[in-house]
């Protein structure tokens, strides 16, 4: 790739506020998301050219922010959709067609003002083969998926809970995060089921937030202040909508995302210094280690054993608290692609463990639908 | 006139045959002439080799429990007193899976197990509609 023209992370940013937000509209929450990333990026939103957004049309929220995009991206593949935008605005940037673009996504998950439309029709595949039989959604979903895993596997509750309590000790270093109490792997076990073999602590929160992420060339990116963070390897992959469809129920299209990102990048997985996977449930992460290679499948409940994935551990992973502790307004995967960035600029390291120091290299993993629909994608710094 | 509140399916074209196989009491599934797999859900094409070339078929009604939840909150409200029940995908002696649910067996993970041998039972919900659900296969 033209080097110039490689893409770069430049802004990065939340709503002003997160949590529990009553006061505030989806799309006024997106906007300040923007609006804060653009600032943190040095950019205006006259400046941006390209437009990549999920739930709303791009039109709704391009009108809201005031904005008239040449190039635009609607994919909508759940949480994961943002994670594959910021490839394909890579793309877009890469080819000459775009110089600015913004990846934004948030939701009123909690307070219910505002949301995009949403439902589905009894003639479509999941009202006429899942809804009769009160398929609970995504908990659900997963769950179906997990139990499978646990029974071909041996993979443990016990396991599944190490990945709960690695996310509320590092949301414990977070002053954002919306969950920072103590956590031990018993509280897990003994939180209320909700969908067996879930429990409520396997579930990620429901909050209010919105989050945003400005990209440019690597070349205008010398002309601004803020430190630029290059894409260095994206891939995406879905191989089912509804989960009765899924042809594997313990792997997902990470098998197909996580392998591409790491050729186009040209790293292995020892040179990641920081990862960000989505964490709707607990075992979503279980499976994507697997599914994108650090370790092989079904060794996922052993690779997360021991505090192995928590502050001090082996690999730095969901270092705001993730999904499960530090917010999750309806689709994460633009918060992964926000912490992964702040780390490789070392914007913690006022703020000690928190700081995984002298990262270089982050990768970042979006999970959407049903384990329907992944994106991953490799971030990198000098 | 019913009172049934749940969600029902509305058919299609395509997925007519196999809704009213469940009507009669004798369930069928497509079956591929090209490649004699049978698939689920109903289609214009075979997803495996792409043939169009696909028969009804009945289908046995036994098989086992490929995977399982057990759902104990839910905040679909038409579902809510039925809490806990059992949402599984059975795999069909024939090969394909469909959803369903497990019925008759206390719902919980040391009586319903992923493995078990299960039987259709065909619940008529209303005039026009019968789900497939599944029980454990006596004895
Ligand atoms: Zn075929």
């Amino acid at each position: 790739m033209n080097d110039a023209r490689q893409a770069a992370v430049v802004g990065v940013a939340e709503s002003d506020d997160i949590g529990i937000v009553p006061d505030k509209s989806t799309l006024q929450l997106q906007g300040e998301a923007s609006l804060n990333a653009l600032t943190d990026a040095g950019l205006t939103l006259k400046d941006v050219d390209g437009l990549f957004t999920a739930g709303f049309r791009t039109t709704e929220v391009a009108e809201y922010l005031g904005i008239q995009p040449r190039y635009f991206d609607g994919t909508h593949v759940g949480g994961s959709s943002f994670v594959v935008h910021l490839g394909h605005a890579a793309a877009a940037i890469a080819s000459g067609r775009i110089e600015v673009a913004l990846i934004v996504h948030g939701e009123s998950g909690r307070s219910g003002i505002g949301l995009p439309a949403s439902g589905s029709s009894p003639q479509g595949m999941e009202g006429q083969f899942e809804h009769p039989y009160g398929m609970p959604g995504a908990p659900g979903a997963y769950a179906m998926a997990c139990a499978r895993h646990m029974h071909q596997y041996g993979t443990t509750h016990e396991q599944l809970a190490e990945i709960a309590v690695a996310a509320r000790k590092w949301a414990q270093l977070n002053e954002r995060a919306f969950k920072r109490d103590p956590l031990s792997i018993d509280d897990v076990m003994a939180s209320p089921i909700i969908s067996w073999p879930f429990r409520k602590l396997d579930c990620c929160l429901v909050t209010d937030a919105a989050g945003a992420v400005v990209l440019t060339s690597t070349q205008r990116a010398k002309d601004l202040d803020a430190r630029a963070v290059r894409v260095i390897g994206w891939g995406e992959g879905h191989d089912h909508q509804i989960i009765s469809q899924m042809p594997d129920l313990t792997s997902g299209p990470g098998r197909i995302s996580g392998p591409d990102a790491f050729a186009m990048a040209g790293v292995a997985h020892d040179d990641i210094d920081v990862a960000q996977i989505y964490d709707s449930f607990t075992y979503t992460v279980l499976t994507t280690l697997e599914d994108i290679g650090f370790c092989n499948k079904g060794e996922g409940g052993d690779f997360v054993s021991g505090g192995r994935i928590a502050p001090g551990g082996d690999l730095a992973l969901n270092t705001s608290g993730g999904g499960l502790s530090y917010t999750h307004p309806g689709m994460f995967g633009i918060f992964t692609i926000i912490e992964c960035v702040r780390q490789l600029r070392g914007s913690f390291s006022s703020q000690g463990q928190r700081q995984i120091e002298n990262a270089k290299i982050g990768l970042v993993h979006g999970t959407g639908g049903k384990l329907s629909a992944t994106g991953t994608a490799i971030l990198a710094v000098e | 006139m019913t009172d049934y509140t749940k969600p029902l399916p509305k058919s299609d074209p395509v997925t007519a045959p196999f809704w009213d196989s469940l009507r009669r009491k004798a369930v069928e599934v497509q079956c591929c002439e090209d490649c004699n797999q049978f698939l689920f859900y109903p289609r214009a094409h075979c997803p495996a080799c792409g043939s169009r070339a696909l028969t009804w078929k009945p289908v046995s009604g036994r098989g086992t429990i490929y995977t399982m939840t057990i759902v104990e909150k839910t905040g679909n409200r038409n579902f809510k007193q039925d809490c806990p029940y059992v949402v599984a995908l059975v795999e069909l002696e024939e090969g394909c899976r469909m959803m369903s649910n497990i019925i008759d067996v206390t719902p919980a993970p040391q009586d319903v197990r992923i493995g078990m041998p299960v039987e259709i039972v065909y619940d008529a919900v209303t005039d026009d509609v019968t789900l497939p659900k599944f029980r454990p296969v006596a004895g």
